[in-house]
């Protein structure tokens, strides 16, 4: 069958000897070179619990009556599109499993990606050939985030509504365009018009999901032609690439990776409950509620805007940066334009434009890593920001004490994670110890005429 | 590995099983977890167990033979070198092609209304009566002190982001609204707009202190980015992020001793754009 199979194949397409060969294709082992098979894997779950949901969702800001299952909502005037996403909850057999999967897939996509490229920036996989690569991943990270907050507004609830209503605010406040550009994308004033949300849904269901895909296929097709980065090791060079072949042994292994990112994805849709859609109720522009989170890939530009003071510049009593702007636009500009610009700021600080395949350990470049680390902590610190109220109800601080502290911290905390990091790495590269993996042992013996050999 | 695999089946077949009876969603999801999970440790104990282990050594390829990128230089700029006045017929080229660009993108502008006046602006007019969600006119007396109440225009669309107001009421001693604002509170009730300066959002929380030596003022606080404002002092932002202060909408009261607006808001509604009037 096989025989039958690979003639079929070979005498319409010629491709037998690079299907050969790419079944021979290398891959290095090492655990951090899965993170981004499963954002990929995320990505499958996503189209296919998505594609069950398109079946039963209406995106519609049309006014109906709720009928279904969930009695407090009985007989309450709510959207098309809120009705429609608590009748595939409760009334479609399967549904709520599907839509939390999804909702779940979602969070574990950003999430992979972002370790990926954590992995990716602390090891220096960003270096040519593959910056070109690196500048891709990013886009995809960019859409993702679009993405993920696209299908978060659908539902029509409270609390995306009460997202669209900051995202309408940053929109509003790009200066001299955000004023069109808002009426643009919402038809009108916050809340829109009727058009908005199939607006919204296209670019969820359509556009995104295709621009993402067509950017996986070139991501991989760019991680396949260099080959793979490695790790330094015995018999590791620049110009060889040692690890298990696609087949059989890693598309086995890869393939269980899939199943069990379904696995765990399908396990969290069905028994951990996320956005409850019915809890929050329907939006409406006059309602809002305190104690509600965003998506976590949110969180640190909720932080943003909260952390930033009451500033507003003016000439002449008129506005010219309205306070959205800094957290909502500059904040991340700055933080994406300095990912993106990575690669050439280390090419000049260093002047190496060599092509590299072996990656760094963390500590063999002490300024990237304590930069990358401090960075991180910045915007780690904004994200906590933005869970204050669960630290009010955890630690009953009051918001204005978290506010001010989270002010100064932001500045603060990373200048030491800096100079911490950088410490460590030197110390760790120059002595060349393993403290995680244990202290190191050896036997000790005693000799039959008292005293020790080691 | 088979004890896996046959895991895999049985926890498929309980999906299905579950599926039919009652699609409860926790056994849906716990089913369908194990039956992929077990798959997952059978793939990956196959990966590890059944097949041969190889470790290959792979050449590889190196990128940047300066001969060939010649070639292809040489290739992409012949055939244009025997064509005469190349630099006009480039400068028309591109400009054909930044037209034809901006033509394709023209249409986009059929998605929204220009802002116009509609932005910030609000159906509240002098006279106008203050009703609550379900448009019941609303009176003094349904205004407490320590609670917050929200009120819409009359006959006004409440969805609106010029519509909705927040009205709390203050003891009048309390109150230090500006002098020409002085008569914009009947009875200590003040009105403000309920939509946030900052981002938008509802100003759903209201902070009424119960043991005034040791508790901040009165406050309205919006959930979202914490932006603070204080009802008594014409809703002047007191902490957080928002850049102006509420508007404030004067009310009156009517003949038949109900709430009603005396004139417009003070300054435009919502979240702030380039070029907002800061009052």
């Amino acid at each position: 069958m096989i025989r039958k199979a690979v003639r079929f194949i070979d005498e319409r397409t010629g491709s037998a000897s690079f299907l050969g060969k790419a079944l021979r294709y290398v891959f290095p082992d090492h655990w951090s070179f899965l993170l981004g098979e499963i954002a990929l894997y995320s990505f499958v779950i996503l189209v296919i619990t998505g594609v069950f949901l398109t079946l039963f969702f209406e995106p519609s800001l049309a006014q109906t009556t709720y009928h279904g299952s969930y009695a407090p909502l009985e007989g309450q005037h709510v959207s098309k599109a809120y009705a429609s996403a608590v009748r595939l909850s409760f009334d479609v057999k399967a549904g709520l499993l599907m839509r939390q999967t999804h909702h779940w897939a979602a969070l574990v996509f950003v999430a992979a990606i972002v370790v990926h490229l954590m992995r990716v920036f602390f090891t220096g996989g960003f270096r040519k050939p593959r910056d070109l690569n690196y500048y891709i991943g990013l886009t995809m990270l960019t859409l993702a985030l679009v993405e993920g907050f696209a299908g978060y507004s659908l539902a029509d609830d409270l609390l995306s509504g009460m997202g669209l209503a900051i995202a309408y605010a940053v929109a509003l406040a790009i200066p001299l365009v955000g004023a069109p550009l808002a009426f643009l994308i919402w038809g009108g004033q916050f809340p829109g018009s009727s058009d908005f949300l199939s607006r919204f849904y296209i670019a969820h269901v359509l556009i995104l999901p295709i621009a993402i895909g067509v950017l996986i296929s070139v991501h991989l097709l760019l991680i396949a032609l260099p080959k793979h980065t490695q790790f330094r090791g015995a018999g590791r060079t620049e110009h060889n690439v040692i690890g298990t072949p696609m087949w059989p042994g890693y598309a086995l292994r890869a393939g269980g990776l899939f199943l069990a990112t379904a696995g765990v994805l399908f396990a969290l849709g069905g028994l951990v409950q996320i956005n409850p859609i019915w809890q929050t109720g329907p939006f409406e522009p006059w309602l809002g509620t305190n104690g509600v989170q965003p998506d976590w890939y949110m969180g640190w530009l909720i932080g943003a805007l909260r952390l930033m003071p009451g500033f507003e510049p003016h000439v002449f009593g008129y506005t010219i940066f309205p306070n959205p702007f800094f957290g909502g636009i500059l904040l991340p500009s700055i933080v994406f334009g300095l990912l993106y610009l990575w690669p050439t700021i280390e090419r000049r600080k260093t002047g190496d434009h060599h092509a590299h395949h072996l990656l760094d350990r963390p500590r063999d470049n002490p300024w990237r890593t304590a930069t990358g680390a401090a960075v991180f902590s910045f915007i780690a610190l904004i994200f906590l920001a933005a869970a204050s109220d669960r630290i009010f109800v955890s630690f009953g601080i009051p918001y204005t004490g978290q506010v001010w502290f989270f002010r100064i911290a932001v500045f603060v905390v990373p200048v030491i994670v800096y100079r911490l990091t950088k410490l460590i790495c030197e110390e760790l590269r120059d002595s060349d110890a393993h403290p995680l993996r244990g202290s190191a042992t050896r036997e000790v013996k005693r000799q039959q005429g008292g005293g020790f050999t080691a | 590995m088979a004890a896996a695999l046959a895991g895999a089946a049985l926890a498929a077949v309980a999906f299905v099983v579950v599926y039919i009876v009652s699609a409860d969603t926790q056994l849906l999801g716990l089913s369908l977890g194990l039956a992929l999970g077990c798959l997952a440790v059978a793939a990956i104990l196959a990966g590890q167990r059944l097949v041969p282990q190889e470790h290959v050594v792979e050449e590889r390829p190196q990128f940047g033979d300066v001969s060939e990128q010649q070639q292809l230089e040489l290739e992409l700029v012949e055939p244009a070198s025997g064509i005469s006045r190349r630099k006009m017929l480039l400068g028309v080229g591109s400009l054909a092609g930044a037209a034809v660009g901006v033509a394709a993108v023209v249409p986009l502008a059929s998605l929204g209304p220009s802002p116009g006046d509609e932005i910030g602006s609000s159906p509240w007019r002098r006279g106008l009566a203050v009703v609550d969600e379900q448009g019941r006119q609303l009176g003094p007396e349904d205004v407490p002190i320590g609670a917050l109440v929200t009120g819409f225009p009359a006959g006004a669309d409440p969805r609106e982001l010029g519509s909705p107001v927040v009205l709390v009421r203050l003891p009048q001693n309390q109150l230090q609204l500006p002098t020409d604002r002085a008569d914009w509170a009947p009875q200590g009730i003040v009105a403000y707009s309920k939509i946030c300066t900052h981002a938008g959002c509802a100003i759903s929380l209201y902070r009424y202190p119960l043991y005034r030596p040791t508790s901040p003022g009165p406050a309205l606080v919006c959930p979202c980015h914490y932006s603070t404002f204080d009802p008594t002092r014409a809703g002047k932002r007191i902490f957080g992020p928002a850049g102006r202060s509420l508007p404030q909408l004067p009310l009156a009261i009517d003949q038949a001793g109900k709430l009603v607006a005396g004139g417009p808001f003070s300054g435009p509604v919502g979240p702030a754009w380039w070029g907002v009037r800061r009052t």
